[in-house]
Protein backbone atom coordinates (compact mmCIF):
# COMPACT_ATOMS: atom_id res chain seq x y z
CA UNK A 1 0.00 0.00 0.00
CA UNK A 2 1.60 3.18 -0.84
CA UNK A 3 1.41 6.58 0.47
CA UNK A 4 -0.92 8.24 -1.57
CA UNK A 5 -3.10 5.46 -1.30
CA UNK A 6 -2.92 5.71 2.27
CA UNK A 7 -3.40 9.41 2.89
CA UNK A 8 -6.51 9.36 0.99
CA UNK A 9 -8.08 6.47 2.62
CA UNK A 10 -6.96 8.04 6.41
CA UNK A 11 -8.53 11.56 5.22
CA UNK A 12 -11.78 10.15 4.34
CA UNK A 13 -11.93 8.01 7.26
CA UNK A 14 -11.12 11.03 9.47
CA UNK A 15 -13.50 13.76 7.64
CA UNK A 16 -16.39 10.71 8.25
CA UNK A 17 -15.43 10.20 11.97
CA UNK A 18 -15.44 13.46 12.50
CA UNK A 19 -19.07 14.04 11.06
CA UNK A 20 -20.19 11.17 13.23
CA UNK A 21 -18.97 13.79 16.08
CA UNK A 22 -20.38 16.87 15.04
CA UNK A 23 -23.79 16.03 12.90
CA UNK A 24 -27.02 17.43 14.46
CA UNK A 25 -28.98 14.69 12.72
CA UNK A 26 -28.96 11.51 14.83
CA UNK A 27 -29.22 9.60 11.26
CA UNK A 28 -26.69 11.43 9.50
CA UNK A 29 -24.45 10.67 11.84
CA UNK A 30 -25.41 7.00 11.86
CA UNK A 31 -24.86 7.10 8.50
CA UNK A 32 -21.32 8.78 8.47
CA UNK A 33 -19.83 6.06 10.93
CA UNK A 34 -21.61 3.35 8.20
CA UNK A 35 -19.13 5.53 5.59
CA UNK A 36 -15.82 5.06 8.54
CA UNK A 37 -16.52 1.09 8.92
CA UNK A 38 -16.69 0.41 5.40
CA UNK A 39 -13.68 2.45 4.63
CA UNK A 40 -12.03 1.11 7.47
CA UNK A 41 -13.08 -2.69 6.04
CA UNK A 42 -11.02 -1.37 2.84
CA UNK A 43 -8.18 -0.73 5.36
CA UNK A 44 -8.18 -4.25 6.35
CA UNK A 45 -8.18 -5.56 2.81
CA UNK A 46 -4.71 -3.30 2.57
CA UNK A 47 -4.04 -4.69 5.33
CA UNK A 48 -4.08 -8.58 4.25
CA UNK A 49 -7.16 -8.79 6.90
CA UNK A 50 -9.89 -10.45 4.42
CA UNK A 51 -11.82 -12.67 6.40
CA UNK A 52 -11.90 -9.28 8.89
CA UNK A 53 -12.74 -7.20 6.46
CA UNK A 54 -15.67 -9.09 5.34
CA UNK A 55 -16.61 -9.74 8.60
CA UNK A 56 -16.88 -6.07 9.39
CA UNK A 57 -19.04 -5.38 6.45
CA UNK A 58 -21.34 -8.21 6.93
CA UNK A 59 -21.76 -7.80 11.29
CA UNK A 60 -20.76 -4.36 11.90
CA UNK A 61 -21.80 -2.55 8.94
CA UNK A 62 -24.46 -4.89 7.75
CA UNK A 63 -26.10 -6.02 11.07
CA UNK A 64 -24.95 -3.35 13.43
CA UNK A 65 -25.61 -0.25 12.05
CA UNK A 66 -28.96 -1.29 10.66
CA UNK A 67 -29.65 -1.97 14.54
CA UNK A 68 -28.37 1.83 15.21
CA UNK A 69 -30.73 3.12 12.44
CA UNK A 70 -33.69 1.00 13.59
CA UNK A 71 -33.56 2.37 17.28
CA UNK A 72 -33.36 5.89 15.74
CA UNK A 73 -36.38 5.73 13.57
CA UNK A 74 -38.21 3.62 16.26
CA UNK A 75 -38.09 6.69 18.39
CA UNK A 76 -38.39 8.97 15.96
CA UNK A 77 -35.13 11.11 16.51
CA UNK A 78 -35.35 14.70 15.22
CA UNK A 79 -32.53 17.14 14.45
CA UNK A 80 -31.39 18.36 17.79
CA UNK A 81 -31.34 21.99 18.87
CA UNK A 82 -27.92 23.50 19.11
CA UNK A 83 -28.08 23.93 22.88
CA UNK A 84 -24.69 22.44 24.66
CA UNK A 85 -22.71 22.73 27.20
CA UNK A 86 -20.91 25.53 27.97
CA UNK A 87 -18.38 27.14 26.05
CA UNK A 88 -15.26 27.09 28.78
CA UNK A 89 -16.30 23.37 29.14
CA UNK A 90 -16.23 22.09 25.65
CA UNK A 91 -12.81 24.14 25.23
CA UNK A 92 -11.52 22.50 27.94
CA UNK A 93 -12.33 18.73 26.62
CA UNK A 94 -11.16 19.81 23.19
CA UNK A 95 -8.03 20.62 24.79
CA UNK A 96 -7.81 17.47 26.78
CA UNK A 97 -8.53 15.59 23.60
CA UNK A 98 -5.86 17.25 21.57
CA UNK A 99 -3.25 16.49 23.95
CA UNK A 100 -4.77 12.87 24.82
CA UNK A 101 -4.01 12.34 20.54
CA UNK A 102 -0.72 14.44 20.68
CA UNK A 103 0.85 12.60 23.36
CA UNK A 104 0.27 8.96 21.92
CA UNK A 105 1.21 10.66 18.57
CA UNK A 106 4.48 11.45 20.26
CA UNK A 107 5.16 8.36 21.66
CA UNK A 108 4.52 6.74 17.94
CA UNK A 109 6.99 9.48 16.37
CA UNK A 110 9.65 8.28 19.08
CA UNK A 111 8.93 4.57 19.00
CA UNK A 112 11.26 2.76 16.54
CA UNK A 113 10.51 -0.67 15.91
CA UNK A 114 12.23 -3.06 13.47
CA UNK A 115 9.11 -5.54 12.43
CA UNK A 116 7.60 -6.96 9.23
CA UNK A 117 5.49 -4.68 8.05
CA UNK A 118 7.15 -4.15 4.73
CA UNK A 119 7.90 -8.23 4.28
CA UNK A 120 5.49 -10.57 2.19
CA UNK A 121 2.77 -12.18 4.22
CA UNK A 122 3.12 -15.49 4.69
CA UNK A 123 0.53 -17.16 1.77
CA UNK A 124 -3.27 -17.76 3.11
CA UNK A 125 -2.26 -14.81 5.86
CA UNK A 126 -5.80 -13.15 6.81
CA UNK A 127 -8.11 -16.21 4.60
CA UNK A 128 -10.55 -17.75 6.82
CA UNK A 129 -8.68 -21.15 6.93
CA UNK A 130 -5.60 -19.35 8.84
CA UNK A 131 -8.26 -17.46 11.28
CA UNK A 132 -9.88 -20.41 11.97
CA UNK A 133 -6.78 -22.34 12.62
CA UNK A 134 -5.98 -19.91 15.61
CA UNK A 135 -9.65 -19.84 16.57
CA UNK A 136 -10.33 -23.17 17.39
CA UNK A 137 -7.10 -24.64 18.61
CA UNK A 138 -5.76 -21.71 20.69
CA UNK A 139 -9.03 -19.52 21.37
CA UNK A 140 -10.96 -22.27 22.24
CA UNK A 141 -11.96 -21.42 24.78
CA UNK A 142 -12.90 -17.67 24.25
CA UNK A 143 -14.50 -19.08 21.22
CA UNK A 144 -17.04 -20.86 23.56
CA UNK A 145 -17.23 -18.48 26.20
CA UNK A 146 -18.23 -15.54 23.06
CA UNK A 147 -20.85 -18.11 22.17
CA UNK A 148 -22.69 -17.59 25.69
CA UNK A 149 -22.36 -14.27 25.97
CA UNK A 150 -24.07 -14.05 22.70
CA UNK A 151 -26.77 -15.90 24.51
CA UNK A 152 -26.56 -14.08 27.75
CA UNK A 153 -27.34 -10.60 25.08
CA UNK A 154 -30.31 -11.95 23.23
CA UNK A 155 -31.99 -13.07 26.05
CA UNK A 156 -30.83 -10.08 27.83
CA UNK A 157 -31.88 -7.14 24.83
CA UNK A 158 -35.91 -9.10 24.94
CA UNK A 159 -35.98 -8.77 28.62
CA UNK A 160 -34.97 -5.39 29.26
CA UNK A 161 -36.98 -4.12 25.91
CA UNK A 162 -39.84 -5.56 25.90
CA UNK A 163 -43.42 -4.06 27.59
CA UNK A 164 -44.20 -5.26 31.68
CA UNK A 165 -47.24 -7.42 31.33
CA UNK A 166 -49.53 -6.02 33.61
CA UNK B 1 5.86 3.05 2.30
CA UNK B 2 3.62 3.30 4.70
CA UNK B 3 4.91 1.71 8.08
CA UNK B 4 2.89 0.68 11.22
CA UNK B 5 3.41 3.80 12.87
CA UNK B 6 0.94 6.00 10.16
CA UNK B 7 -1.94 3.01 11.10
CA UNK B 8 -1.18 3.37 14.75
CA UNK B 9 -0.97 6.76 14.40
CA UNK B 10 -4.66 6.69 12.47
CA UNK B 11 -6.19 4.36 14.87
CA UNK B 12 -5.30 7.13 17.50
CA UNK B 13 -6.54 10.17 15.79
CA UNK B 14 -10.22 7.73 15.25
CA UNK B 15 -9.98 6.63 18.77
CA UNK B 16 -9.39 10.14 20.28
CA UNK B 17 -12.68 11.81 17.99
CA UNK B 18 -14.49 8.78 19.34
CA UNK B 19 -13.45 9.82 22.80
CA UNK B 20 -14.10 13.67 22.02
CA UNK B 21 -17.46 12.60 20.91
CA UNK B 22 -18.80 10.44 23.96
CA UNK B 23 -17.58 13.64 26.05
CA UNK B 24 -18.88 16.25 23.87
CA UNK B 25 -22.82 15.00 22.74
CA UNK B 26 -25.50 14.65 24.94
CA UNK B 27 -27.23 12.48 22.45
CA UNK B 28 -27.20 8.85 23.79
CA UNK B 29 -27.51 7.30 20.46
CA UNK B 30 -24.49 9.48 18.90
CA UNK B 31 -22.38 9.08 22.42
CA UNK B 32 -22.97 5.01 21.83
CA UNK B 33 -22.07 5.30 17.99
CA UNK B 34 -18.64 7.22 18.91
CA UNK B 35 -18.39 4.21 21.43
CA UNK B 36 -18.28 2.11 18.56
CA UNK B 37 -15.77 4.32 16.90
CA UNK B 38 -13.25 4.14 19.50
CA UNK B 39 -13.87 0.17 19.09
CA UNK B 40 -13.03 0.30 15.79
CA UNK B 41 -9.77 2.39 16.33
CA UNK B 42 -8.99 -0.49 18.40
CA UNK B 43 -9.14 -3.48 15.80
CA UNK B 44 -7.50 -1.06 13.44
CA UNK B 45 -4.76 -1.18 16.15
CA UNK B 46 -5.01 -5.25 16.73
CA UNK B 47 -4.88 -5.78 12.71
CA UNK B 48 -1.74 -3.37 12.12
CA UNK B 49 0.13 -5.22 14.33
CA UNK B 50 -0.93 -8.59 13.23
CA UNK B 51 0.26 -7.21 10.15
CA UNK B 52 3.54 -6.24 11.56
CA UNK B 53 4.33 -9.67 13.20
CA UNK B 54 3.27 -11.62 10.82
CA UNK B 55 0.65 -13.52 13.30
CA UNK B 56 -3.03 -14.15 13.06
CA UNK B 57 -3.56 -13.71 16.86
CA UNK B 58 -4.26 -10.33 16.35
CA UNK B 59 -7.09 -10.89 13.70
CA UNK B 60 -8.64 -13.73 16.03
CA UNK B 61 -9.02 -11.19 19.02
CA UNK B 62 -10.66 -8.55 16.16
CA UNK B 63 -12.84 -11.33 15.75
CA UNK B 64 -14.01 -11.64 18.99
CA UNK B 65 -14.08 -7.58 19.59
CA UNK B 66 -16.68 -7.32 17.01
CA UNK B 67 -18.75 -10.28 18.71
CA UNK B 68 -18.88 -8.16 21.63
CA UNK B 69 -19.71 -5.11 20.36
CA UNK B 70 -22.54 -6.88 18.52
CA UNK B 71 -23.36 -8.39 21.93
CA UNK B 72 -23.35 -4.68 23.66
CA UNK B 73 -25.10 -2.88 20.93
CA UNK B 74 -27.88 -5.25 21.12
CA UNK B 75 -28.30 -4.49 24.93
CA UNK B 76 -27.19 -1.17 25.11
CA UNK B 77 -29.80 -0.61 22.32
CA UNK B 78 -32.74 -2.44 24.31
CA UNK B 79 -31.71 0.14 27.41
CA UNK B 80 -31.91 3.15 25.72
CA UNK B 81 -35.51 1.56 24.47
CA UNK B 82 -36.65 1.44 27.69
CA UNK B 83 -34.82 4.42 28.70
CA UNK B 84 -37.17 6.27 26.26
CA UNK B 85 -40.26 4.60 26.77
CA UNK B 86 -40.45 6.31 30.29
CA UNK B 87 -38.16 9.19 30.62
CA UNK B 88 -39.61 10.42 26.68
CA UNK B 89 -36.07 11.73 26.73
CA UNK B 90 -32.32 10.68 25.43
CA UNK B 91 -30.67 14.25 26.69
CA UNK B 92 -28.27 13.08 29.36
CA UNK B 93 -28.37 16.23 30.86
CA UNK B 94 -31.71 15.46 32.04
CA UNK B 95 -30.84 11.79 32.71
CA UNK B 96 -29.17 12.57 36.13
CA UNK B 97 -31.24 10.76 38.69
CA UNK B 98 -28.00 9.77 40.16
CA UNK B 99 -26.26 12.70 40.42
CA UNK B 100 -25.57 13.87 44.04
Amino acid sequence: MNAAVFSLLAILIVALAVGVVLNRNPVRSAMCLVGTLFLLAVMFVFLDAHLVAVLQIVVYTGAIMVLFLFVIMLLNLQTEAAEQSPAPMRALVGVCGFAFMGILGGALLVADGTDKFSAPVPAGFGTSVAVSERLFTHFLLPFEITSLLLLVAIVGAVVVAKKKLE
Amino acid sequence: MIGTNAILALAVVLFGIGALGVMIRRNVIVIFMCIELMLNAANLAFVAFARALHSMDGQVIVFFVMTVAAAEAAVGLAIIIALFRNRETIDVGELNLMRW
